[in-house]
């Protein structure tokens, strides 16, 4: 088994504020990052795939086939936008770099099965907000089987 | 414990199957297939695992190491057209993933040692683009 990670890159803005929380909760959770008109960053999407490589072109993925399936499933819809009102999933959930990750896993594992190879595998999914801070997702994929 | 290494090498390639025309190639590997070839500044990552040696504090003498990685993979390909000069390339298709996997038979049996064994190579093509190879059967 081979592992093979591609890096993409995305901008986008975000507040971080929970419903369920007063105000002055919410300020002292997310400090900053609950600033009301919210704030950006430059994301950066590693997505690790997994499988043995093809016999004849050497390759467990291709990674033509593989660009294009993250940026329309994930680049397109988070590029230059206000996650919080212009992504459905964060209109009710925080969208933190751990929420980021899970819901980019989400999009990325539901159509897997059937635009890859049964031999390749998504392994991981890791999401870096700035250069110092990183969430990784490994493990068992829903809708991956 | 882990102990890792890196090296760098500059090589060209190509990638391409030769028996499948001009066409089918691009559609496989996009500008890769270019048959004259295009070039990386390859990043190295050379992990081993083992318990250090109670006398000397080391996991792996870190110079032989080094020496390993020089003889096998910097001297042969580092400033090579792979395709052209670094056996097994000139049949199989020199991609990352294959890359990662021919370092790793070349750098495997020259690194068992009493409490050390290779475990992972891991190869960047670019800073957007890695490949790592943990041996036969392990992920």
């Amino acid at each position: 088994m081979v592992r093979i990670g591609k890096r993409y890159h995305f901008s986008a803005s975000h507040r971080l504020h929970s419903a369920a929380l007063s105000a002055d909760e919410n300020r002292d959770v997310y400090g900053k990052c609950n600033n009301p008109y919210g704030h950006g960053h430059d994301y950066v999407l590693e997505v690790v795939v997994r499988g043995a490589p093809d016999a004849v072109t050497g390759l467990v993925v291709p990674l033509k086939q593989l660009d294009e399936y993250v940026k329309r499933e994930v680049i397109s819809e988070f590029d230059h936008k206000y996650m919080n009102e212009e992504i459905e999933a964060f209109r009710h959930l925080p969208p933190t770099t751990e929420n980021v990750a899970a819901v980019i896993r989400e999009k990325l594992a539901r159509g897997w099965r059937a635009a890859f190879p049964s031999s390749a595998s998504l392994d991981s999914v890791k999401i870096f907000e700035t250069r110092r801070n990183m969430v990784e997702l490994r493990g068992e994929m829903e809708g991956q089987n | 414990m882990k102990i890792t290494r890196r090296a760098e090498f500059s090589a060209s390639h190509s990638c391409a199957i030769q028996s499948l025309p001009a066409e089918e190639n691009r559609a496989i590997y996009g500008d890769a297939a270019n048959p004259h070839g295009h070039g990386h500044n390859y990043l190295l990552e050379v992990t081993m695992e083992g318990t250090p040696d109670p006398v000397t504090g080391m996991v792996m003498d870190l110079k032989k190491l080094k020496e390993v990685m020089e003889e096998e993979v910097v001297t042969p390909m580092d400033h090579r057209f792979l395709n052209h000069e670094v056996p097994p390339f000139d049949r199989v298709v020199p991609t990352a993933e294959n890359l990662a996997m021919e370092i790793w038979r070349r750098l495997e049996p020259r690194l068992r040692t009493s409490n050390a064994r290779l475990d992972s190579v891991r190869i960047h093509e670019t800073e957007d683009l890695w490949v790592e190879y943990r041996g036969e059967g392990r992920s």
